[in-house]
This record gives structure tokens, C-alpha cells and sequence, in this order.
């Protein structure tokens, strides 16, 4: 059975159809890169897997479970599906270390020393230990990034969202943020990134889904869909971004 | 950020004799100001020299601007100013509190608490439509008017609810402008997360948006402190009433001078203040 399972998910706002149609299987631990232009819908697509927008029709399965039916509750749903903005989002008027406590303290109400050991662990993993007390606007955009990523995982999730995380960095900072995907991946999480960086899509994603005005033109293990497109539009759009 | 920031490459600049735009703008300032003084000195030479020639200005001098009678006056005017200290002293806070309430009550999205934003929308449109001396007029004398017992007919109590209620109203839409003046992507974040609505205001939403409100707030408490006074007129003896009350003692005018005199001590510091507050945040933000 696959972790995360979308079947024929349609979604518009106002008359315009963003998502037409879209089906898809994540399994446990792969990582699903989504490509495509701009207003493809990938965004939409990420923001309806964490309930943040309802869709319209269709069903989002997880393990197995339909979690778009409106009578649950979204709360304990978003708790196990982590998302990352491009803008990082941050709280700005806590620091990186209060931006990742507030949810593990409100929701699993545990106290601060309880999860600091954990937390300290992140921050010591990715590189920021020693900027746990800082405020957002007193970090470069990588270490907010990753301060945010570090905040979805400190409520352990099983399966992670990214939105275009690398977009709004300097080139230079990319890097950093991309080996933190990286590394979650080898550690098995279950991840669908929204993506423009092709180089990381090619060599790290398990599968790679072409997104076309709502709908997943192609998809397939990258080495295939880098190098032998079949549709045409997909040819295309890898003409224009490679 | 401070107001005041050292140039960048200050002490070296320091050396150098000072550049050509340097000893222009010295120059420009000097005659600036020396137009601003002089046109200034025109202005007050001619008030100074017309209003007495004007024919009443010997009995306006008299009955508004009379040393003795302000002497005589202004200890006890302090005085009565202490009671609207005391009054904006207690409305203040509450202030502050029930119009965040209203703020939230209009705020509320789920169908269920409809009546409560409902409720909220009524009550913004209603004190902020009505003249704040009429609802205390209403409520002040009103309420007392349905024959309540001793402590509780006191106008201080209902003159204080008026002014809360009226306050409440336009600090609740200033609360509000905060927490709409927050990104959608804030609350986005929070969501995501597994926070709920509440946690989601009270955690990320509110913090930023009171803050972000301070000055505009500021500004009311400013001129609360001068509605206070309004008070009088339904019976607390506070600076504007023992003011009309000296003018009938001493049939003279220069009480409400000196009560006017106590309220500008007070507000243009305030007023100032809030100013300086206004631009700090400005540049903090850009």
C-alpha cells in the first residue's frame, strides 16, 4: 500500500481548474520531485496534501486512510504531514529555537526540557547549533530555511512537503538547503518536493511527476524523463529550463 | 534601531576637510533658519501689536487671561486633575481588554460563533456612530435612573462604563487592522504545523499584530485622556468641572485656561512621543 495515495484530485478557485484530475502514488521513504512551469499547480497540489486548501473531488489517501473527508478533524492530519514554504515563514518575533518548540509544546504539551535534547539534536545536525537564539531576520535566508525545515520535523512527521524551498535563496545558499533533503531522504522519510532545481530533481528523486495545467503529463524515474521524454511538452519545458 | 546611526568610515571622514556638498548644505541650513526666525518674529510682533488694539481687549484680558484669579485657581485645578488621572487610570486597562475581546469576536470564522461576530459587528457600528457625550449621557444617566441602590447609582461607575464601551469600539478596529495586517503565509505556516485556530491567534497572530498597533493605540489613549473630562457633565468633580466652578466662584474665565493649560502638559509629550514611536517603527520596518 503506498504512504500517500492521491486519486483523481480536482481542485479551482472560482471558475479556474487548477488541479484536474491529478492521481499519484508516494511509497514509504521515496522522494517525488514535482516539475513544471509555474501555475502548473504543484504548489496547490502540496498545499491540498496538508489540508490547508479542501479539494474539490477526489481522495488523498493516507496509509490507506481517505483524510479529505470533511468531517475530521485537520489538526492530528497536518501534525503527521510536514510542509516547507519558499518563504520559510518564520515567526519573526521568536527566535529559531522558540519557532520550533511552539507546536511540539502546544500539541504534544510537553515542556521545554523535555524536547530541548531533541531539538538541540536538530539544530546540532543541520548546522545551527549555535543559532538557536537568534531571531529570523538575524539569519540568511539558508539558515532560516533550514531553522524551518528543522521546525516541521521537531513534530516528527511521516511524511514532509517542500514548496519550492530553494526558490527565494541566493544561488550561493541552495546548496545547503538541498543536502538537508538530501539527508532526510537517506534517513527513509517520505517527501514531495515542488522543484525547479532539475540538477537535484535528476539525481536525487526517486520519481519525477511533470506537472501541466493540472494535470501529471508524465511521470517516471528521472533518469527516464530527463532523458527520453515522450510527451512533447515535456520536451519542451526541459528545453527551457535546462 | 536607534534613531542616530555613526556614518560608515566616520573617523576618516572626520580628517578630511568637509566635502563642497557638506559646506553647501551648512550654508542652505543657516539661511533656513534664519528665514524660519524672522518670518516667525513677523507673525508674533503683529499679534502682539494688533489683538490689543482690538476694542475688547481689555475686558477679555480681564476675564481670560487674569494672573490673580489663575493663582489663586490652579492648586485646586491640579487637584481635581488627579480624579481624571484616576479615571483614565482604570479605563485604560479595561480598554485595552474588551476591545481585544471584540477584535477576536469579529475575527471568529466558524459558523457555530456567528452570533458572537455578529455581535461584534453591531457593536463597532454602534459606539463608533453615537457621540461619545451622548452614551454617556444615556448610560450615565440612565441606568442610575432605574433606582439603584447607594454605591451603585455612582456616575463614576456608569460615566467609566460609557467611556469603555465607546473606547472599546475604535481600539477593537484598530486591533483588527493588526491582525488583518498579518501575512496570510503566517497563518499558513502555523496551520501546517497542526496548531489550532486559537493557538494559531494567540501563538503567531496576536503578538505581532498588538505590536504592530502600538502607536496607532497610543493615539487613542491620547485622546482618551481628554474625554475623560466629558465625564463632568454627568457629575464627577473633575478638572473641567471644578474649573466651571471657579468661573461662577470668581465670575472670571481663567480656570479654563488653566485647566486647558494642565491638559496640553500632558498631551503634547504624549502626543510626541508617540510620534517619535510612529517613525522608530517605520524605519525598523524598511
Amino acid at each position: 500500500m503506498a504512504k500517500l495515495s492521491i486519486q483523481e484530485v480536482w481542485k479551482s478557485f472560482g471558475t479556474h481548474d487548477v488541479l484536474k484530475g491529478i492521481s499519484l502514488d508516494i511509497e514509504a521513504g521515496q522522494m517525488v520531485c514535482l516539475i513544471g512551469a509555474s501555475g502548473s499547480g504543484k504548489s496547490t497540489l502540496l498545499r491540498c496534501l496538508n489540508l490547508l486548501e479542501p479539494v474539490d473531488d477526489g481522495a488523498i489517501l493516507l496509509d490507506g486512510a481517505d483524510i479529505t473527508d470533511p468531517e475530521l478533524d485537520p489538526q492530528p492530519i497536518r501534525q503527521r504531514i510536514g510542509m516547507v514554504f519558499q518563504s520559510f515563514n518564520l515567526f519573526p518575533h521568536m527566535t529559531a529555537l522558540e519557532n520550533v518548540l511552539l507546536a511540539p509544546r502546544r500539541i504534544h504539551r510537553k515542556s521545554r526540557e523535555a524536547l530541548l535534547p531533541g531539538v538541540k539534536a536538530l539544530f546540532t545536525r543541520f548546522g545551527l547549533a549555535d543559532r538557536m537564539g537568534h531571531y529570523p531576520d538575524q539569519l540568511s535566508g539558508g539558515q532560516q530555511q533550514r531553522v524551518a525545515i528543522i521546525r516541521a520535523l521537531a513534530m516528527q512527521p511521516e511524511v514532509m512537503l517542500f514548496d519550492e524551498v530553494t526558490s527565494a535563496l541566493d544561488p550561493a545558499l541552495v546548496g545547503e538547503v538541498l543536502d538537508v533533503l538530501r539527508a532526510l531522504k537517506a534517513e527513509g522519510m517520505t517527501m514531495v518536493i515542488a522543484t525547479h532545481e532539475m540538477a537535484f530533481a535528476r539525481d536525487a528523486a526517486d520519481k519525477v511527476c511533470f506537472l501541466y495545467e493540472g494535470r501529471i503529463l508524465e511521470e517516471g524515474p528521472p533518469a527516464e524523463i530527463f532523458s527520453a521524454p515522450r510527451d512533447e511538452r515535456t520536451r519542451a519545458f526541459l528545453a527551457r529550463v535546462l | 534601531m536607534t534613531g542616530e546611526m555613526t556614518e560608515p568610515g566616520g573617523p576618516e571622514r572626520a580628517a578630511r576637510p568637509p566635502s563642497r556638498r557638506a559646506l553647501r548644505e551648512a550654508r542652505m541650513r543657516r539661511r533656513a533658519m534664519a528665514i524660519a526666525t524672522l518670518s516667525t518674529a513677523v507673525v508674533v510682533a503683529l499679534i502682539v501689536i494688533l489683538v490689543p488694539m482690538a476694542p475688547g481687549w481689555e475686558r477679555v484680558q480681564r476675564s481670560f487671561f487674569n494672573g490673580e484669579v489663575f493663582a489663586k485657581t490652579f492648586p485646586g485645578l491640579l487637584q481635581a486633575f488627579l480624579t481624571d488621572i484616576m479615571i483614565f487610570a482604570w479605563c485604560a486597562p479595561m480598554i485595552a481588554v474588551l476591545g481585544l475581546l471584540i477584535a477576536l469576536a469579529r475575527d471568529a470564522r466558524s459558523p457555530a460563533l456567528f452570533p458572537l461576530r455578529l455581535f461584534g459587528t453591531i457593536y463597532n457600528d454602534a459606539f463608533r456612530g453615537v457621540p461619545v457625550i451622548l452614551v454617556i449621557y444615556l448610560v450615565g444617566f440612565g441606568i442610575p435612573g432605574l433606582g439603584l441602590p447607594r454605591p451603585w447609582n455612582s456616575p463614576y461607575i456608569w460615566g467609566t462604563v460609557a467611556v469603555v464601551l465607546t473606547y472599546s469600539a475604535y481600539v477593537a478596529e484598530v486591533y483588527r487592522t493588526g491582525i488583518e495586517s498579518i501575512h496570510e503565509s503566517q497563518r499558513a505556516a502555523a496551520t501546517s504545523l497542526g496548531l489550532s485556530h486559537w493557538d494559531v491567534m494567540r501563538y503567531v497572530v496576536l503578538p505581532q499584530a498588538i505590536r504592530r498597533v502600538i502607536p496607532a493605540n497610543m493615539n487613542l489613549l491620547i485622546a482618551l485622556q481628554k474625554d475623560v473630562a466629558l465625564l463632568s457633565f454627568i457629575g464627577p468633580v473633575e478638572v473641567l468641572r471644578q474649573a466651571g466652578v471657579y468661573k461662577s466662584l470668581l465670575a472670571n474665565f481663567t480656570p479654563y485656561l488653566g485647566a486647558a493649560l494642565i491638559f496640553l502638559a500632558v498631551t503634547v509629550p504624549a502626543t510626541r512621543w508617540v510620534d517619535r514611536l510612529i517613525a522608530r517603527q517605520n524605519a525598523a520596518r524598511s
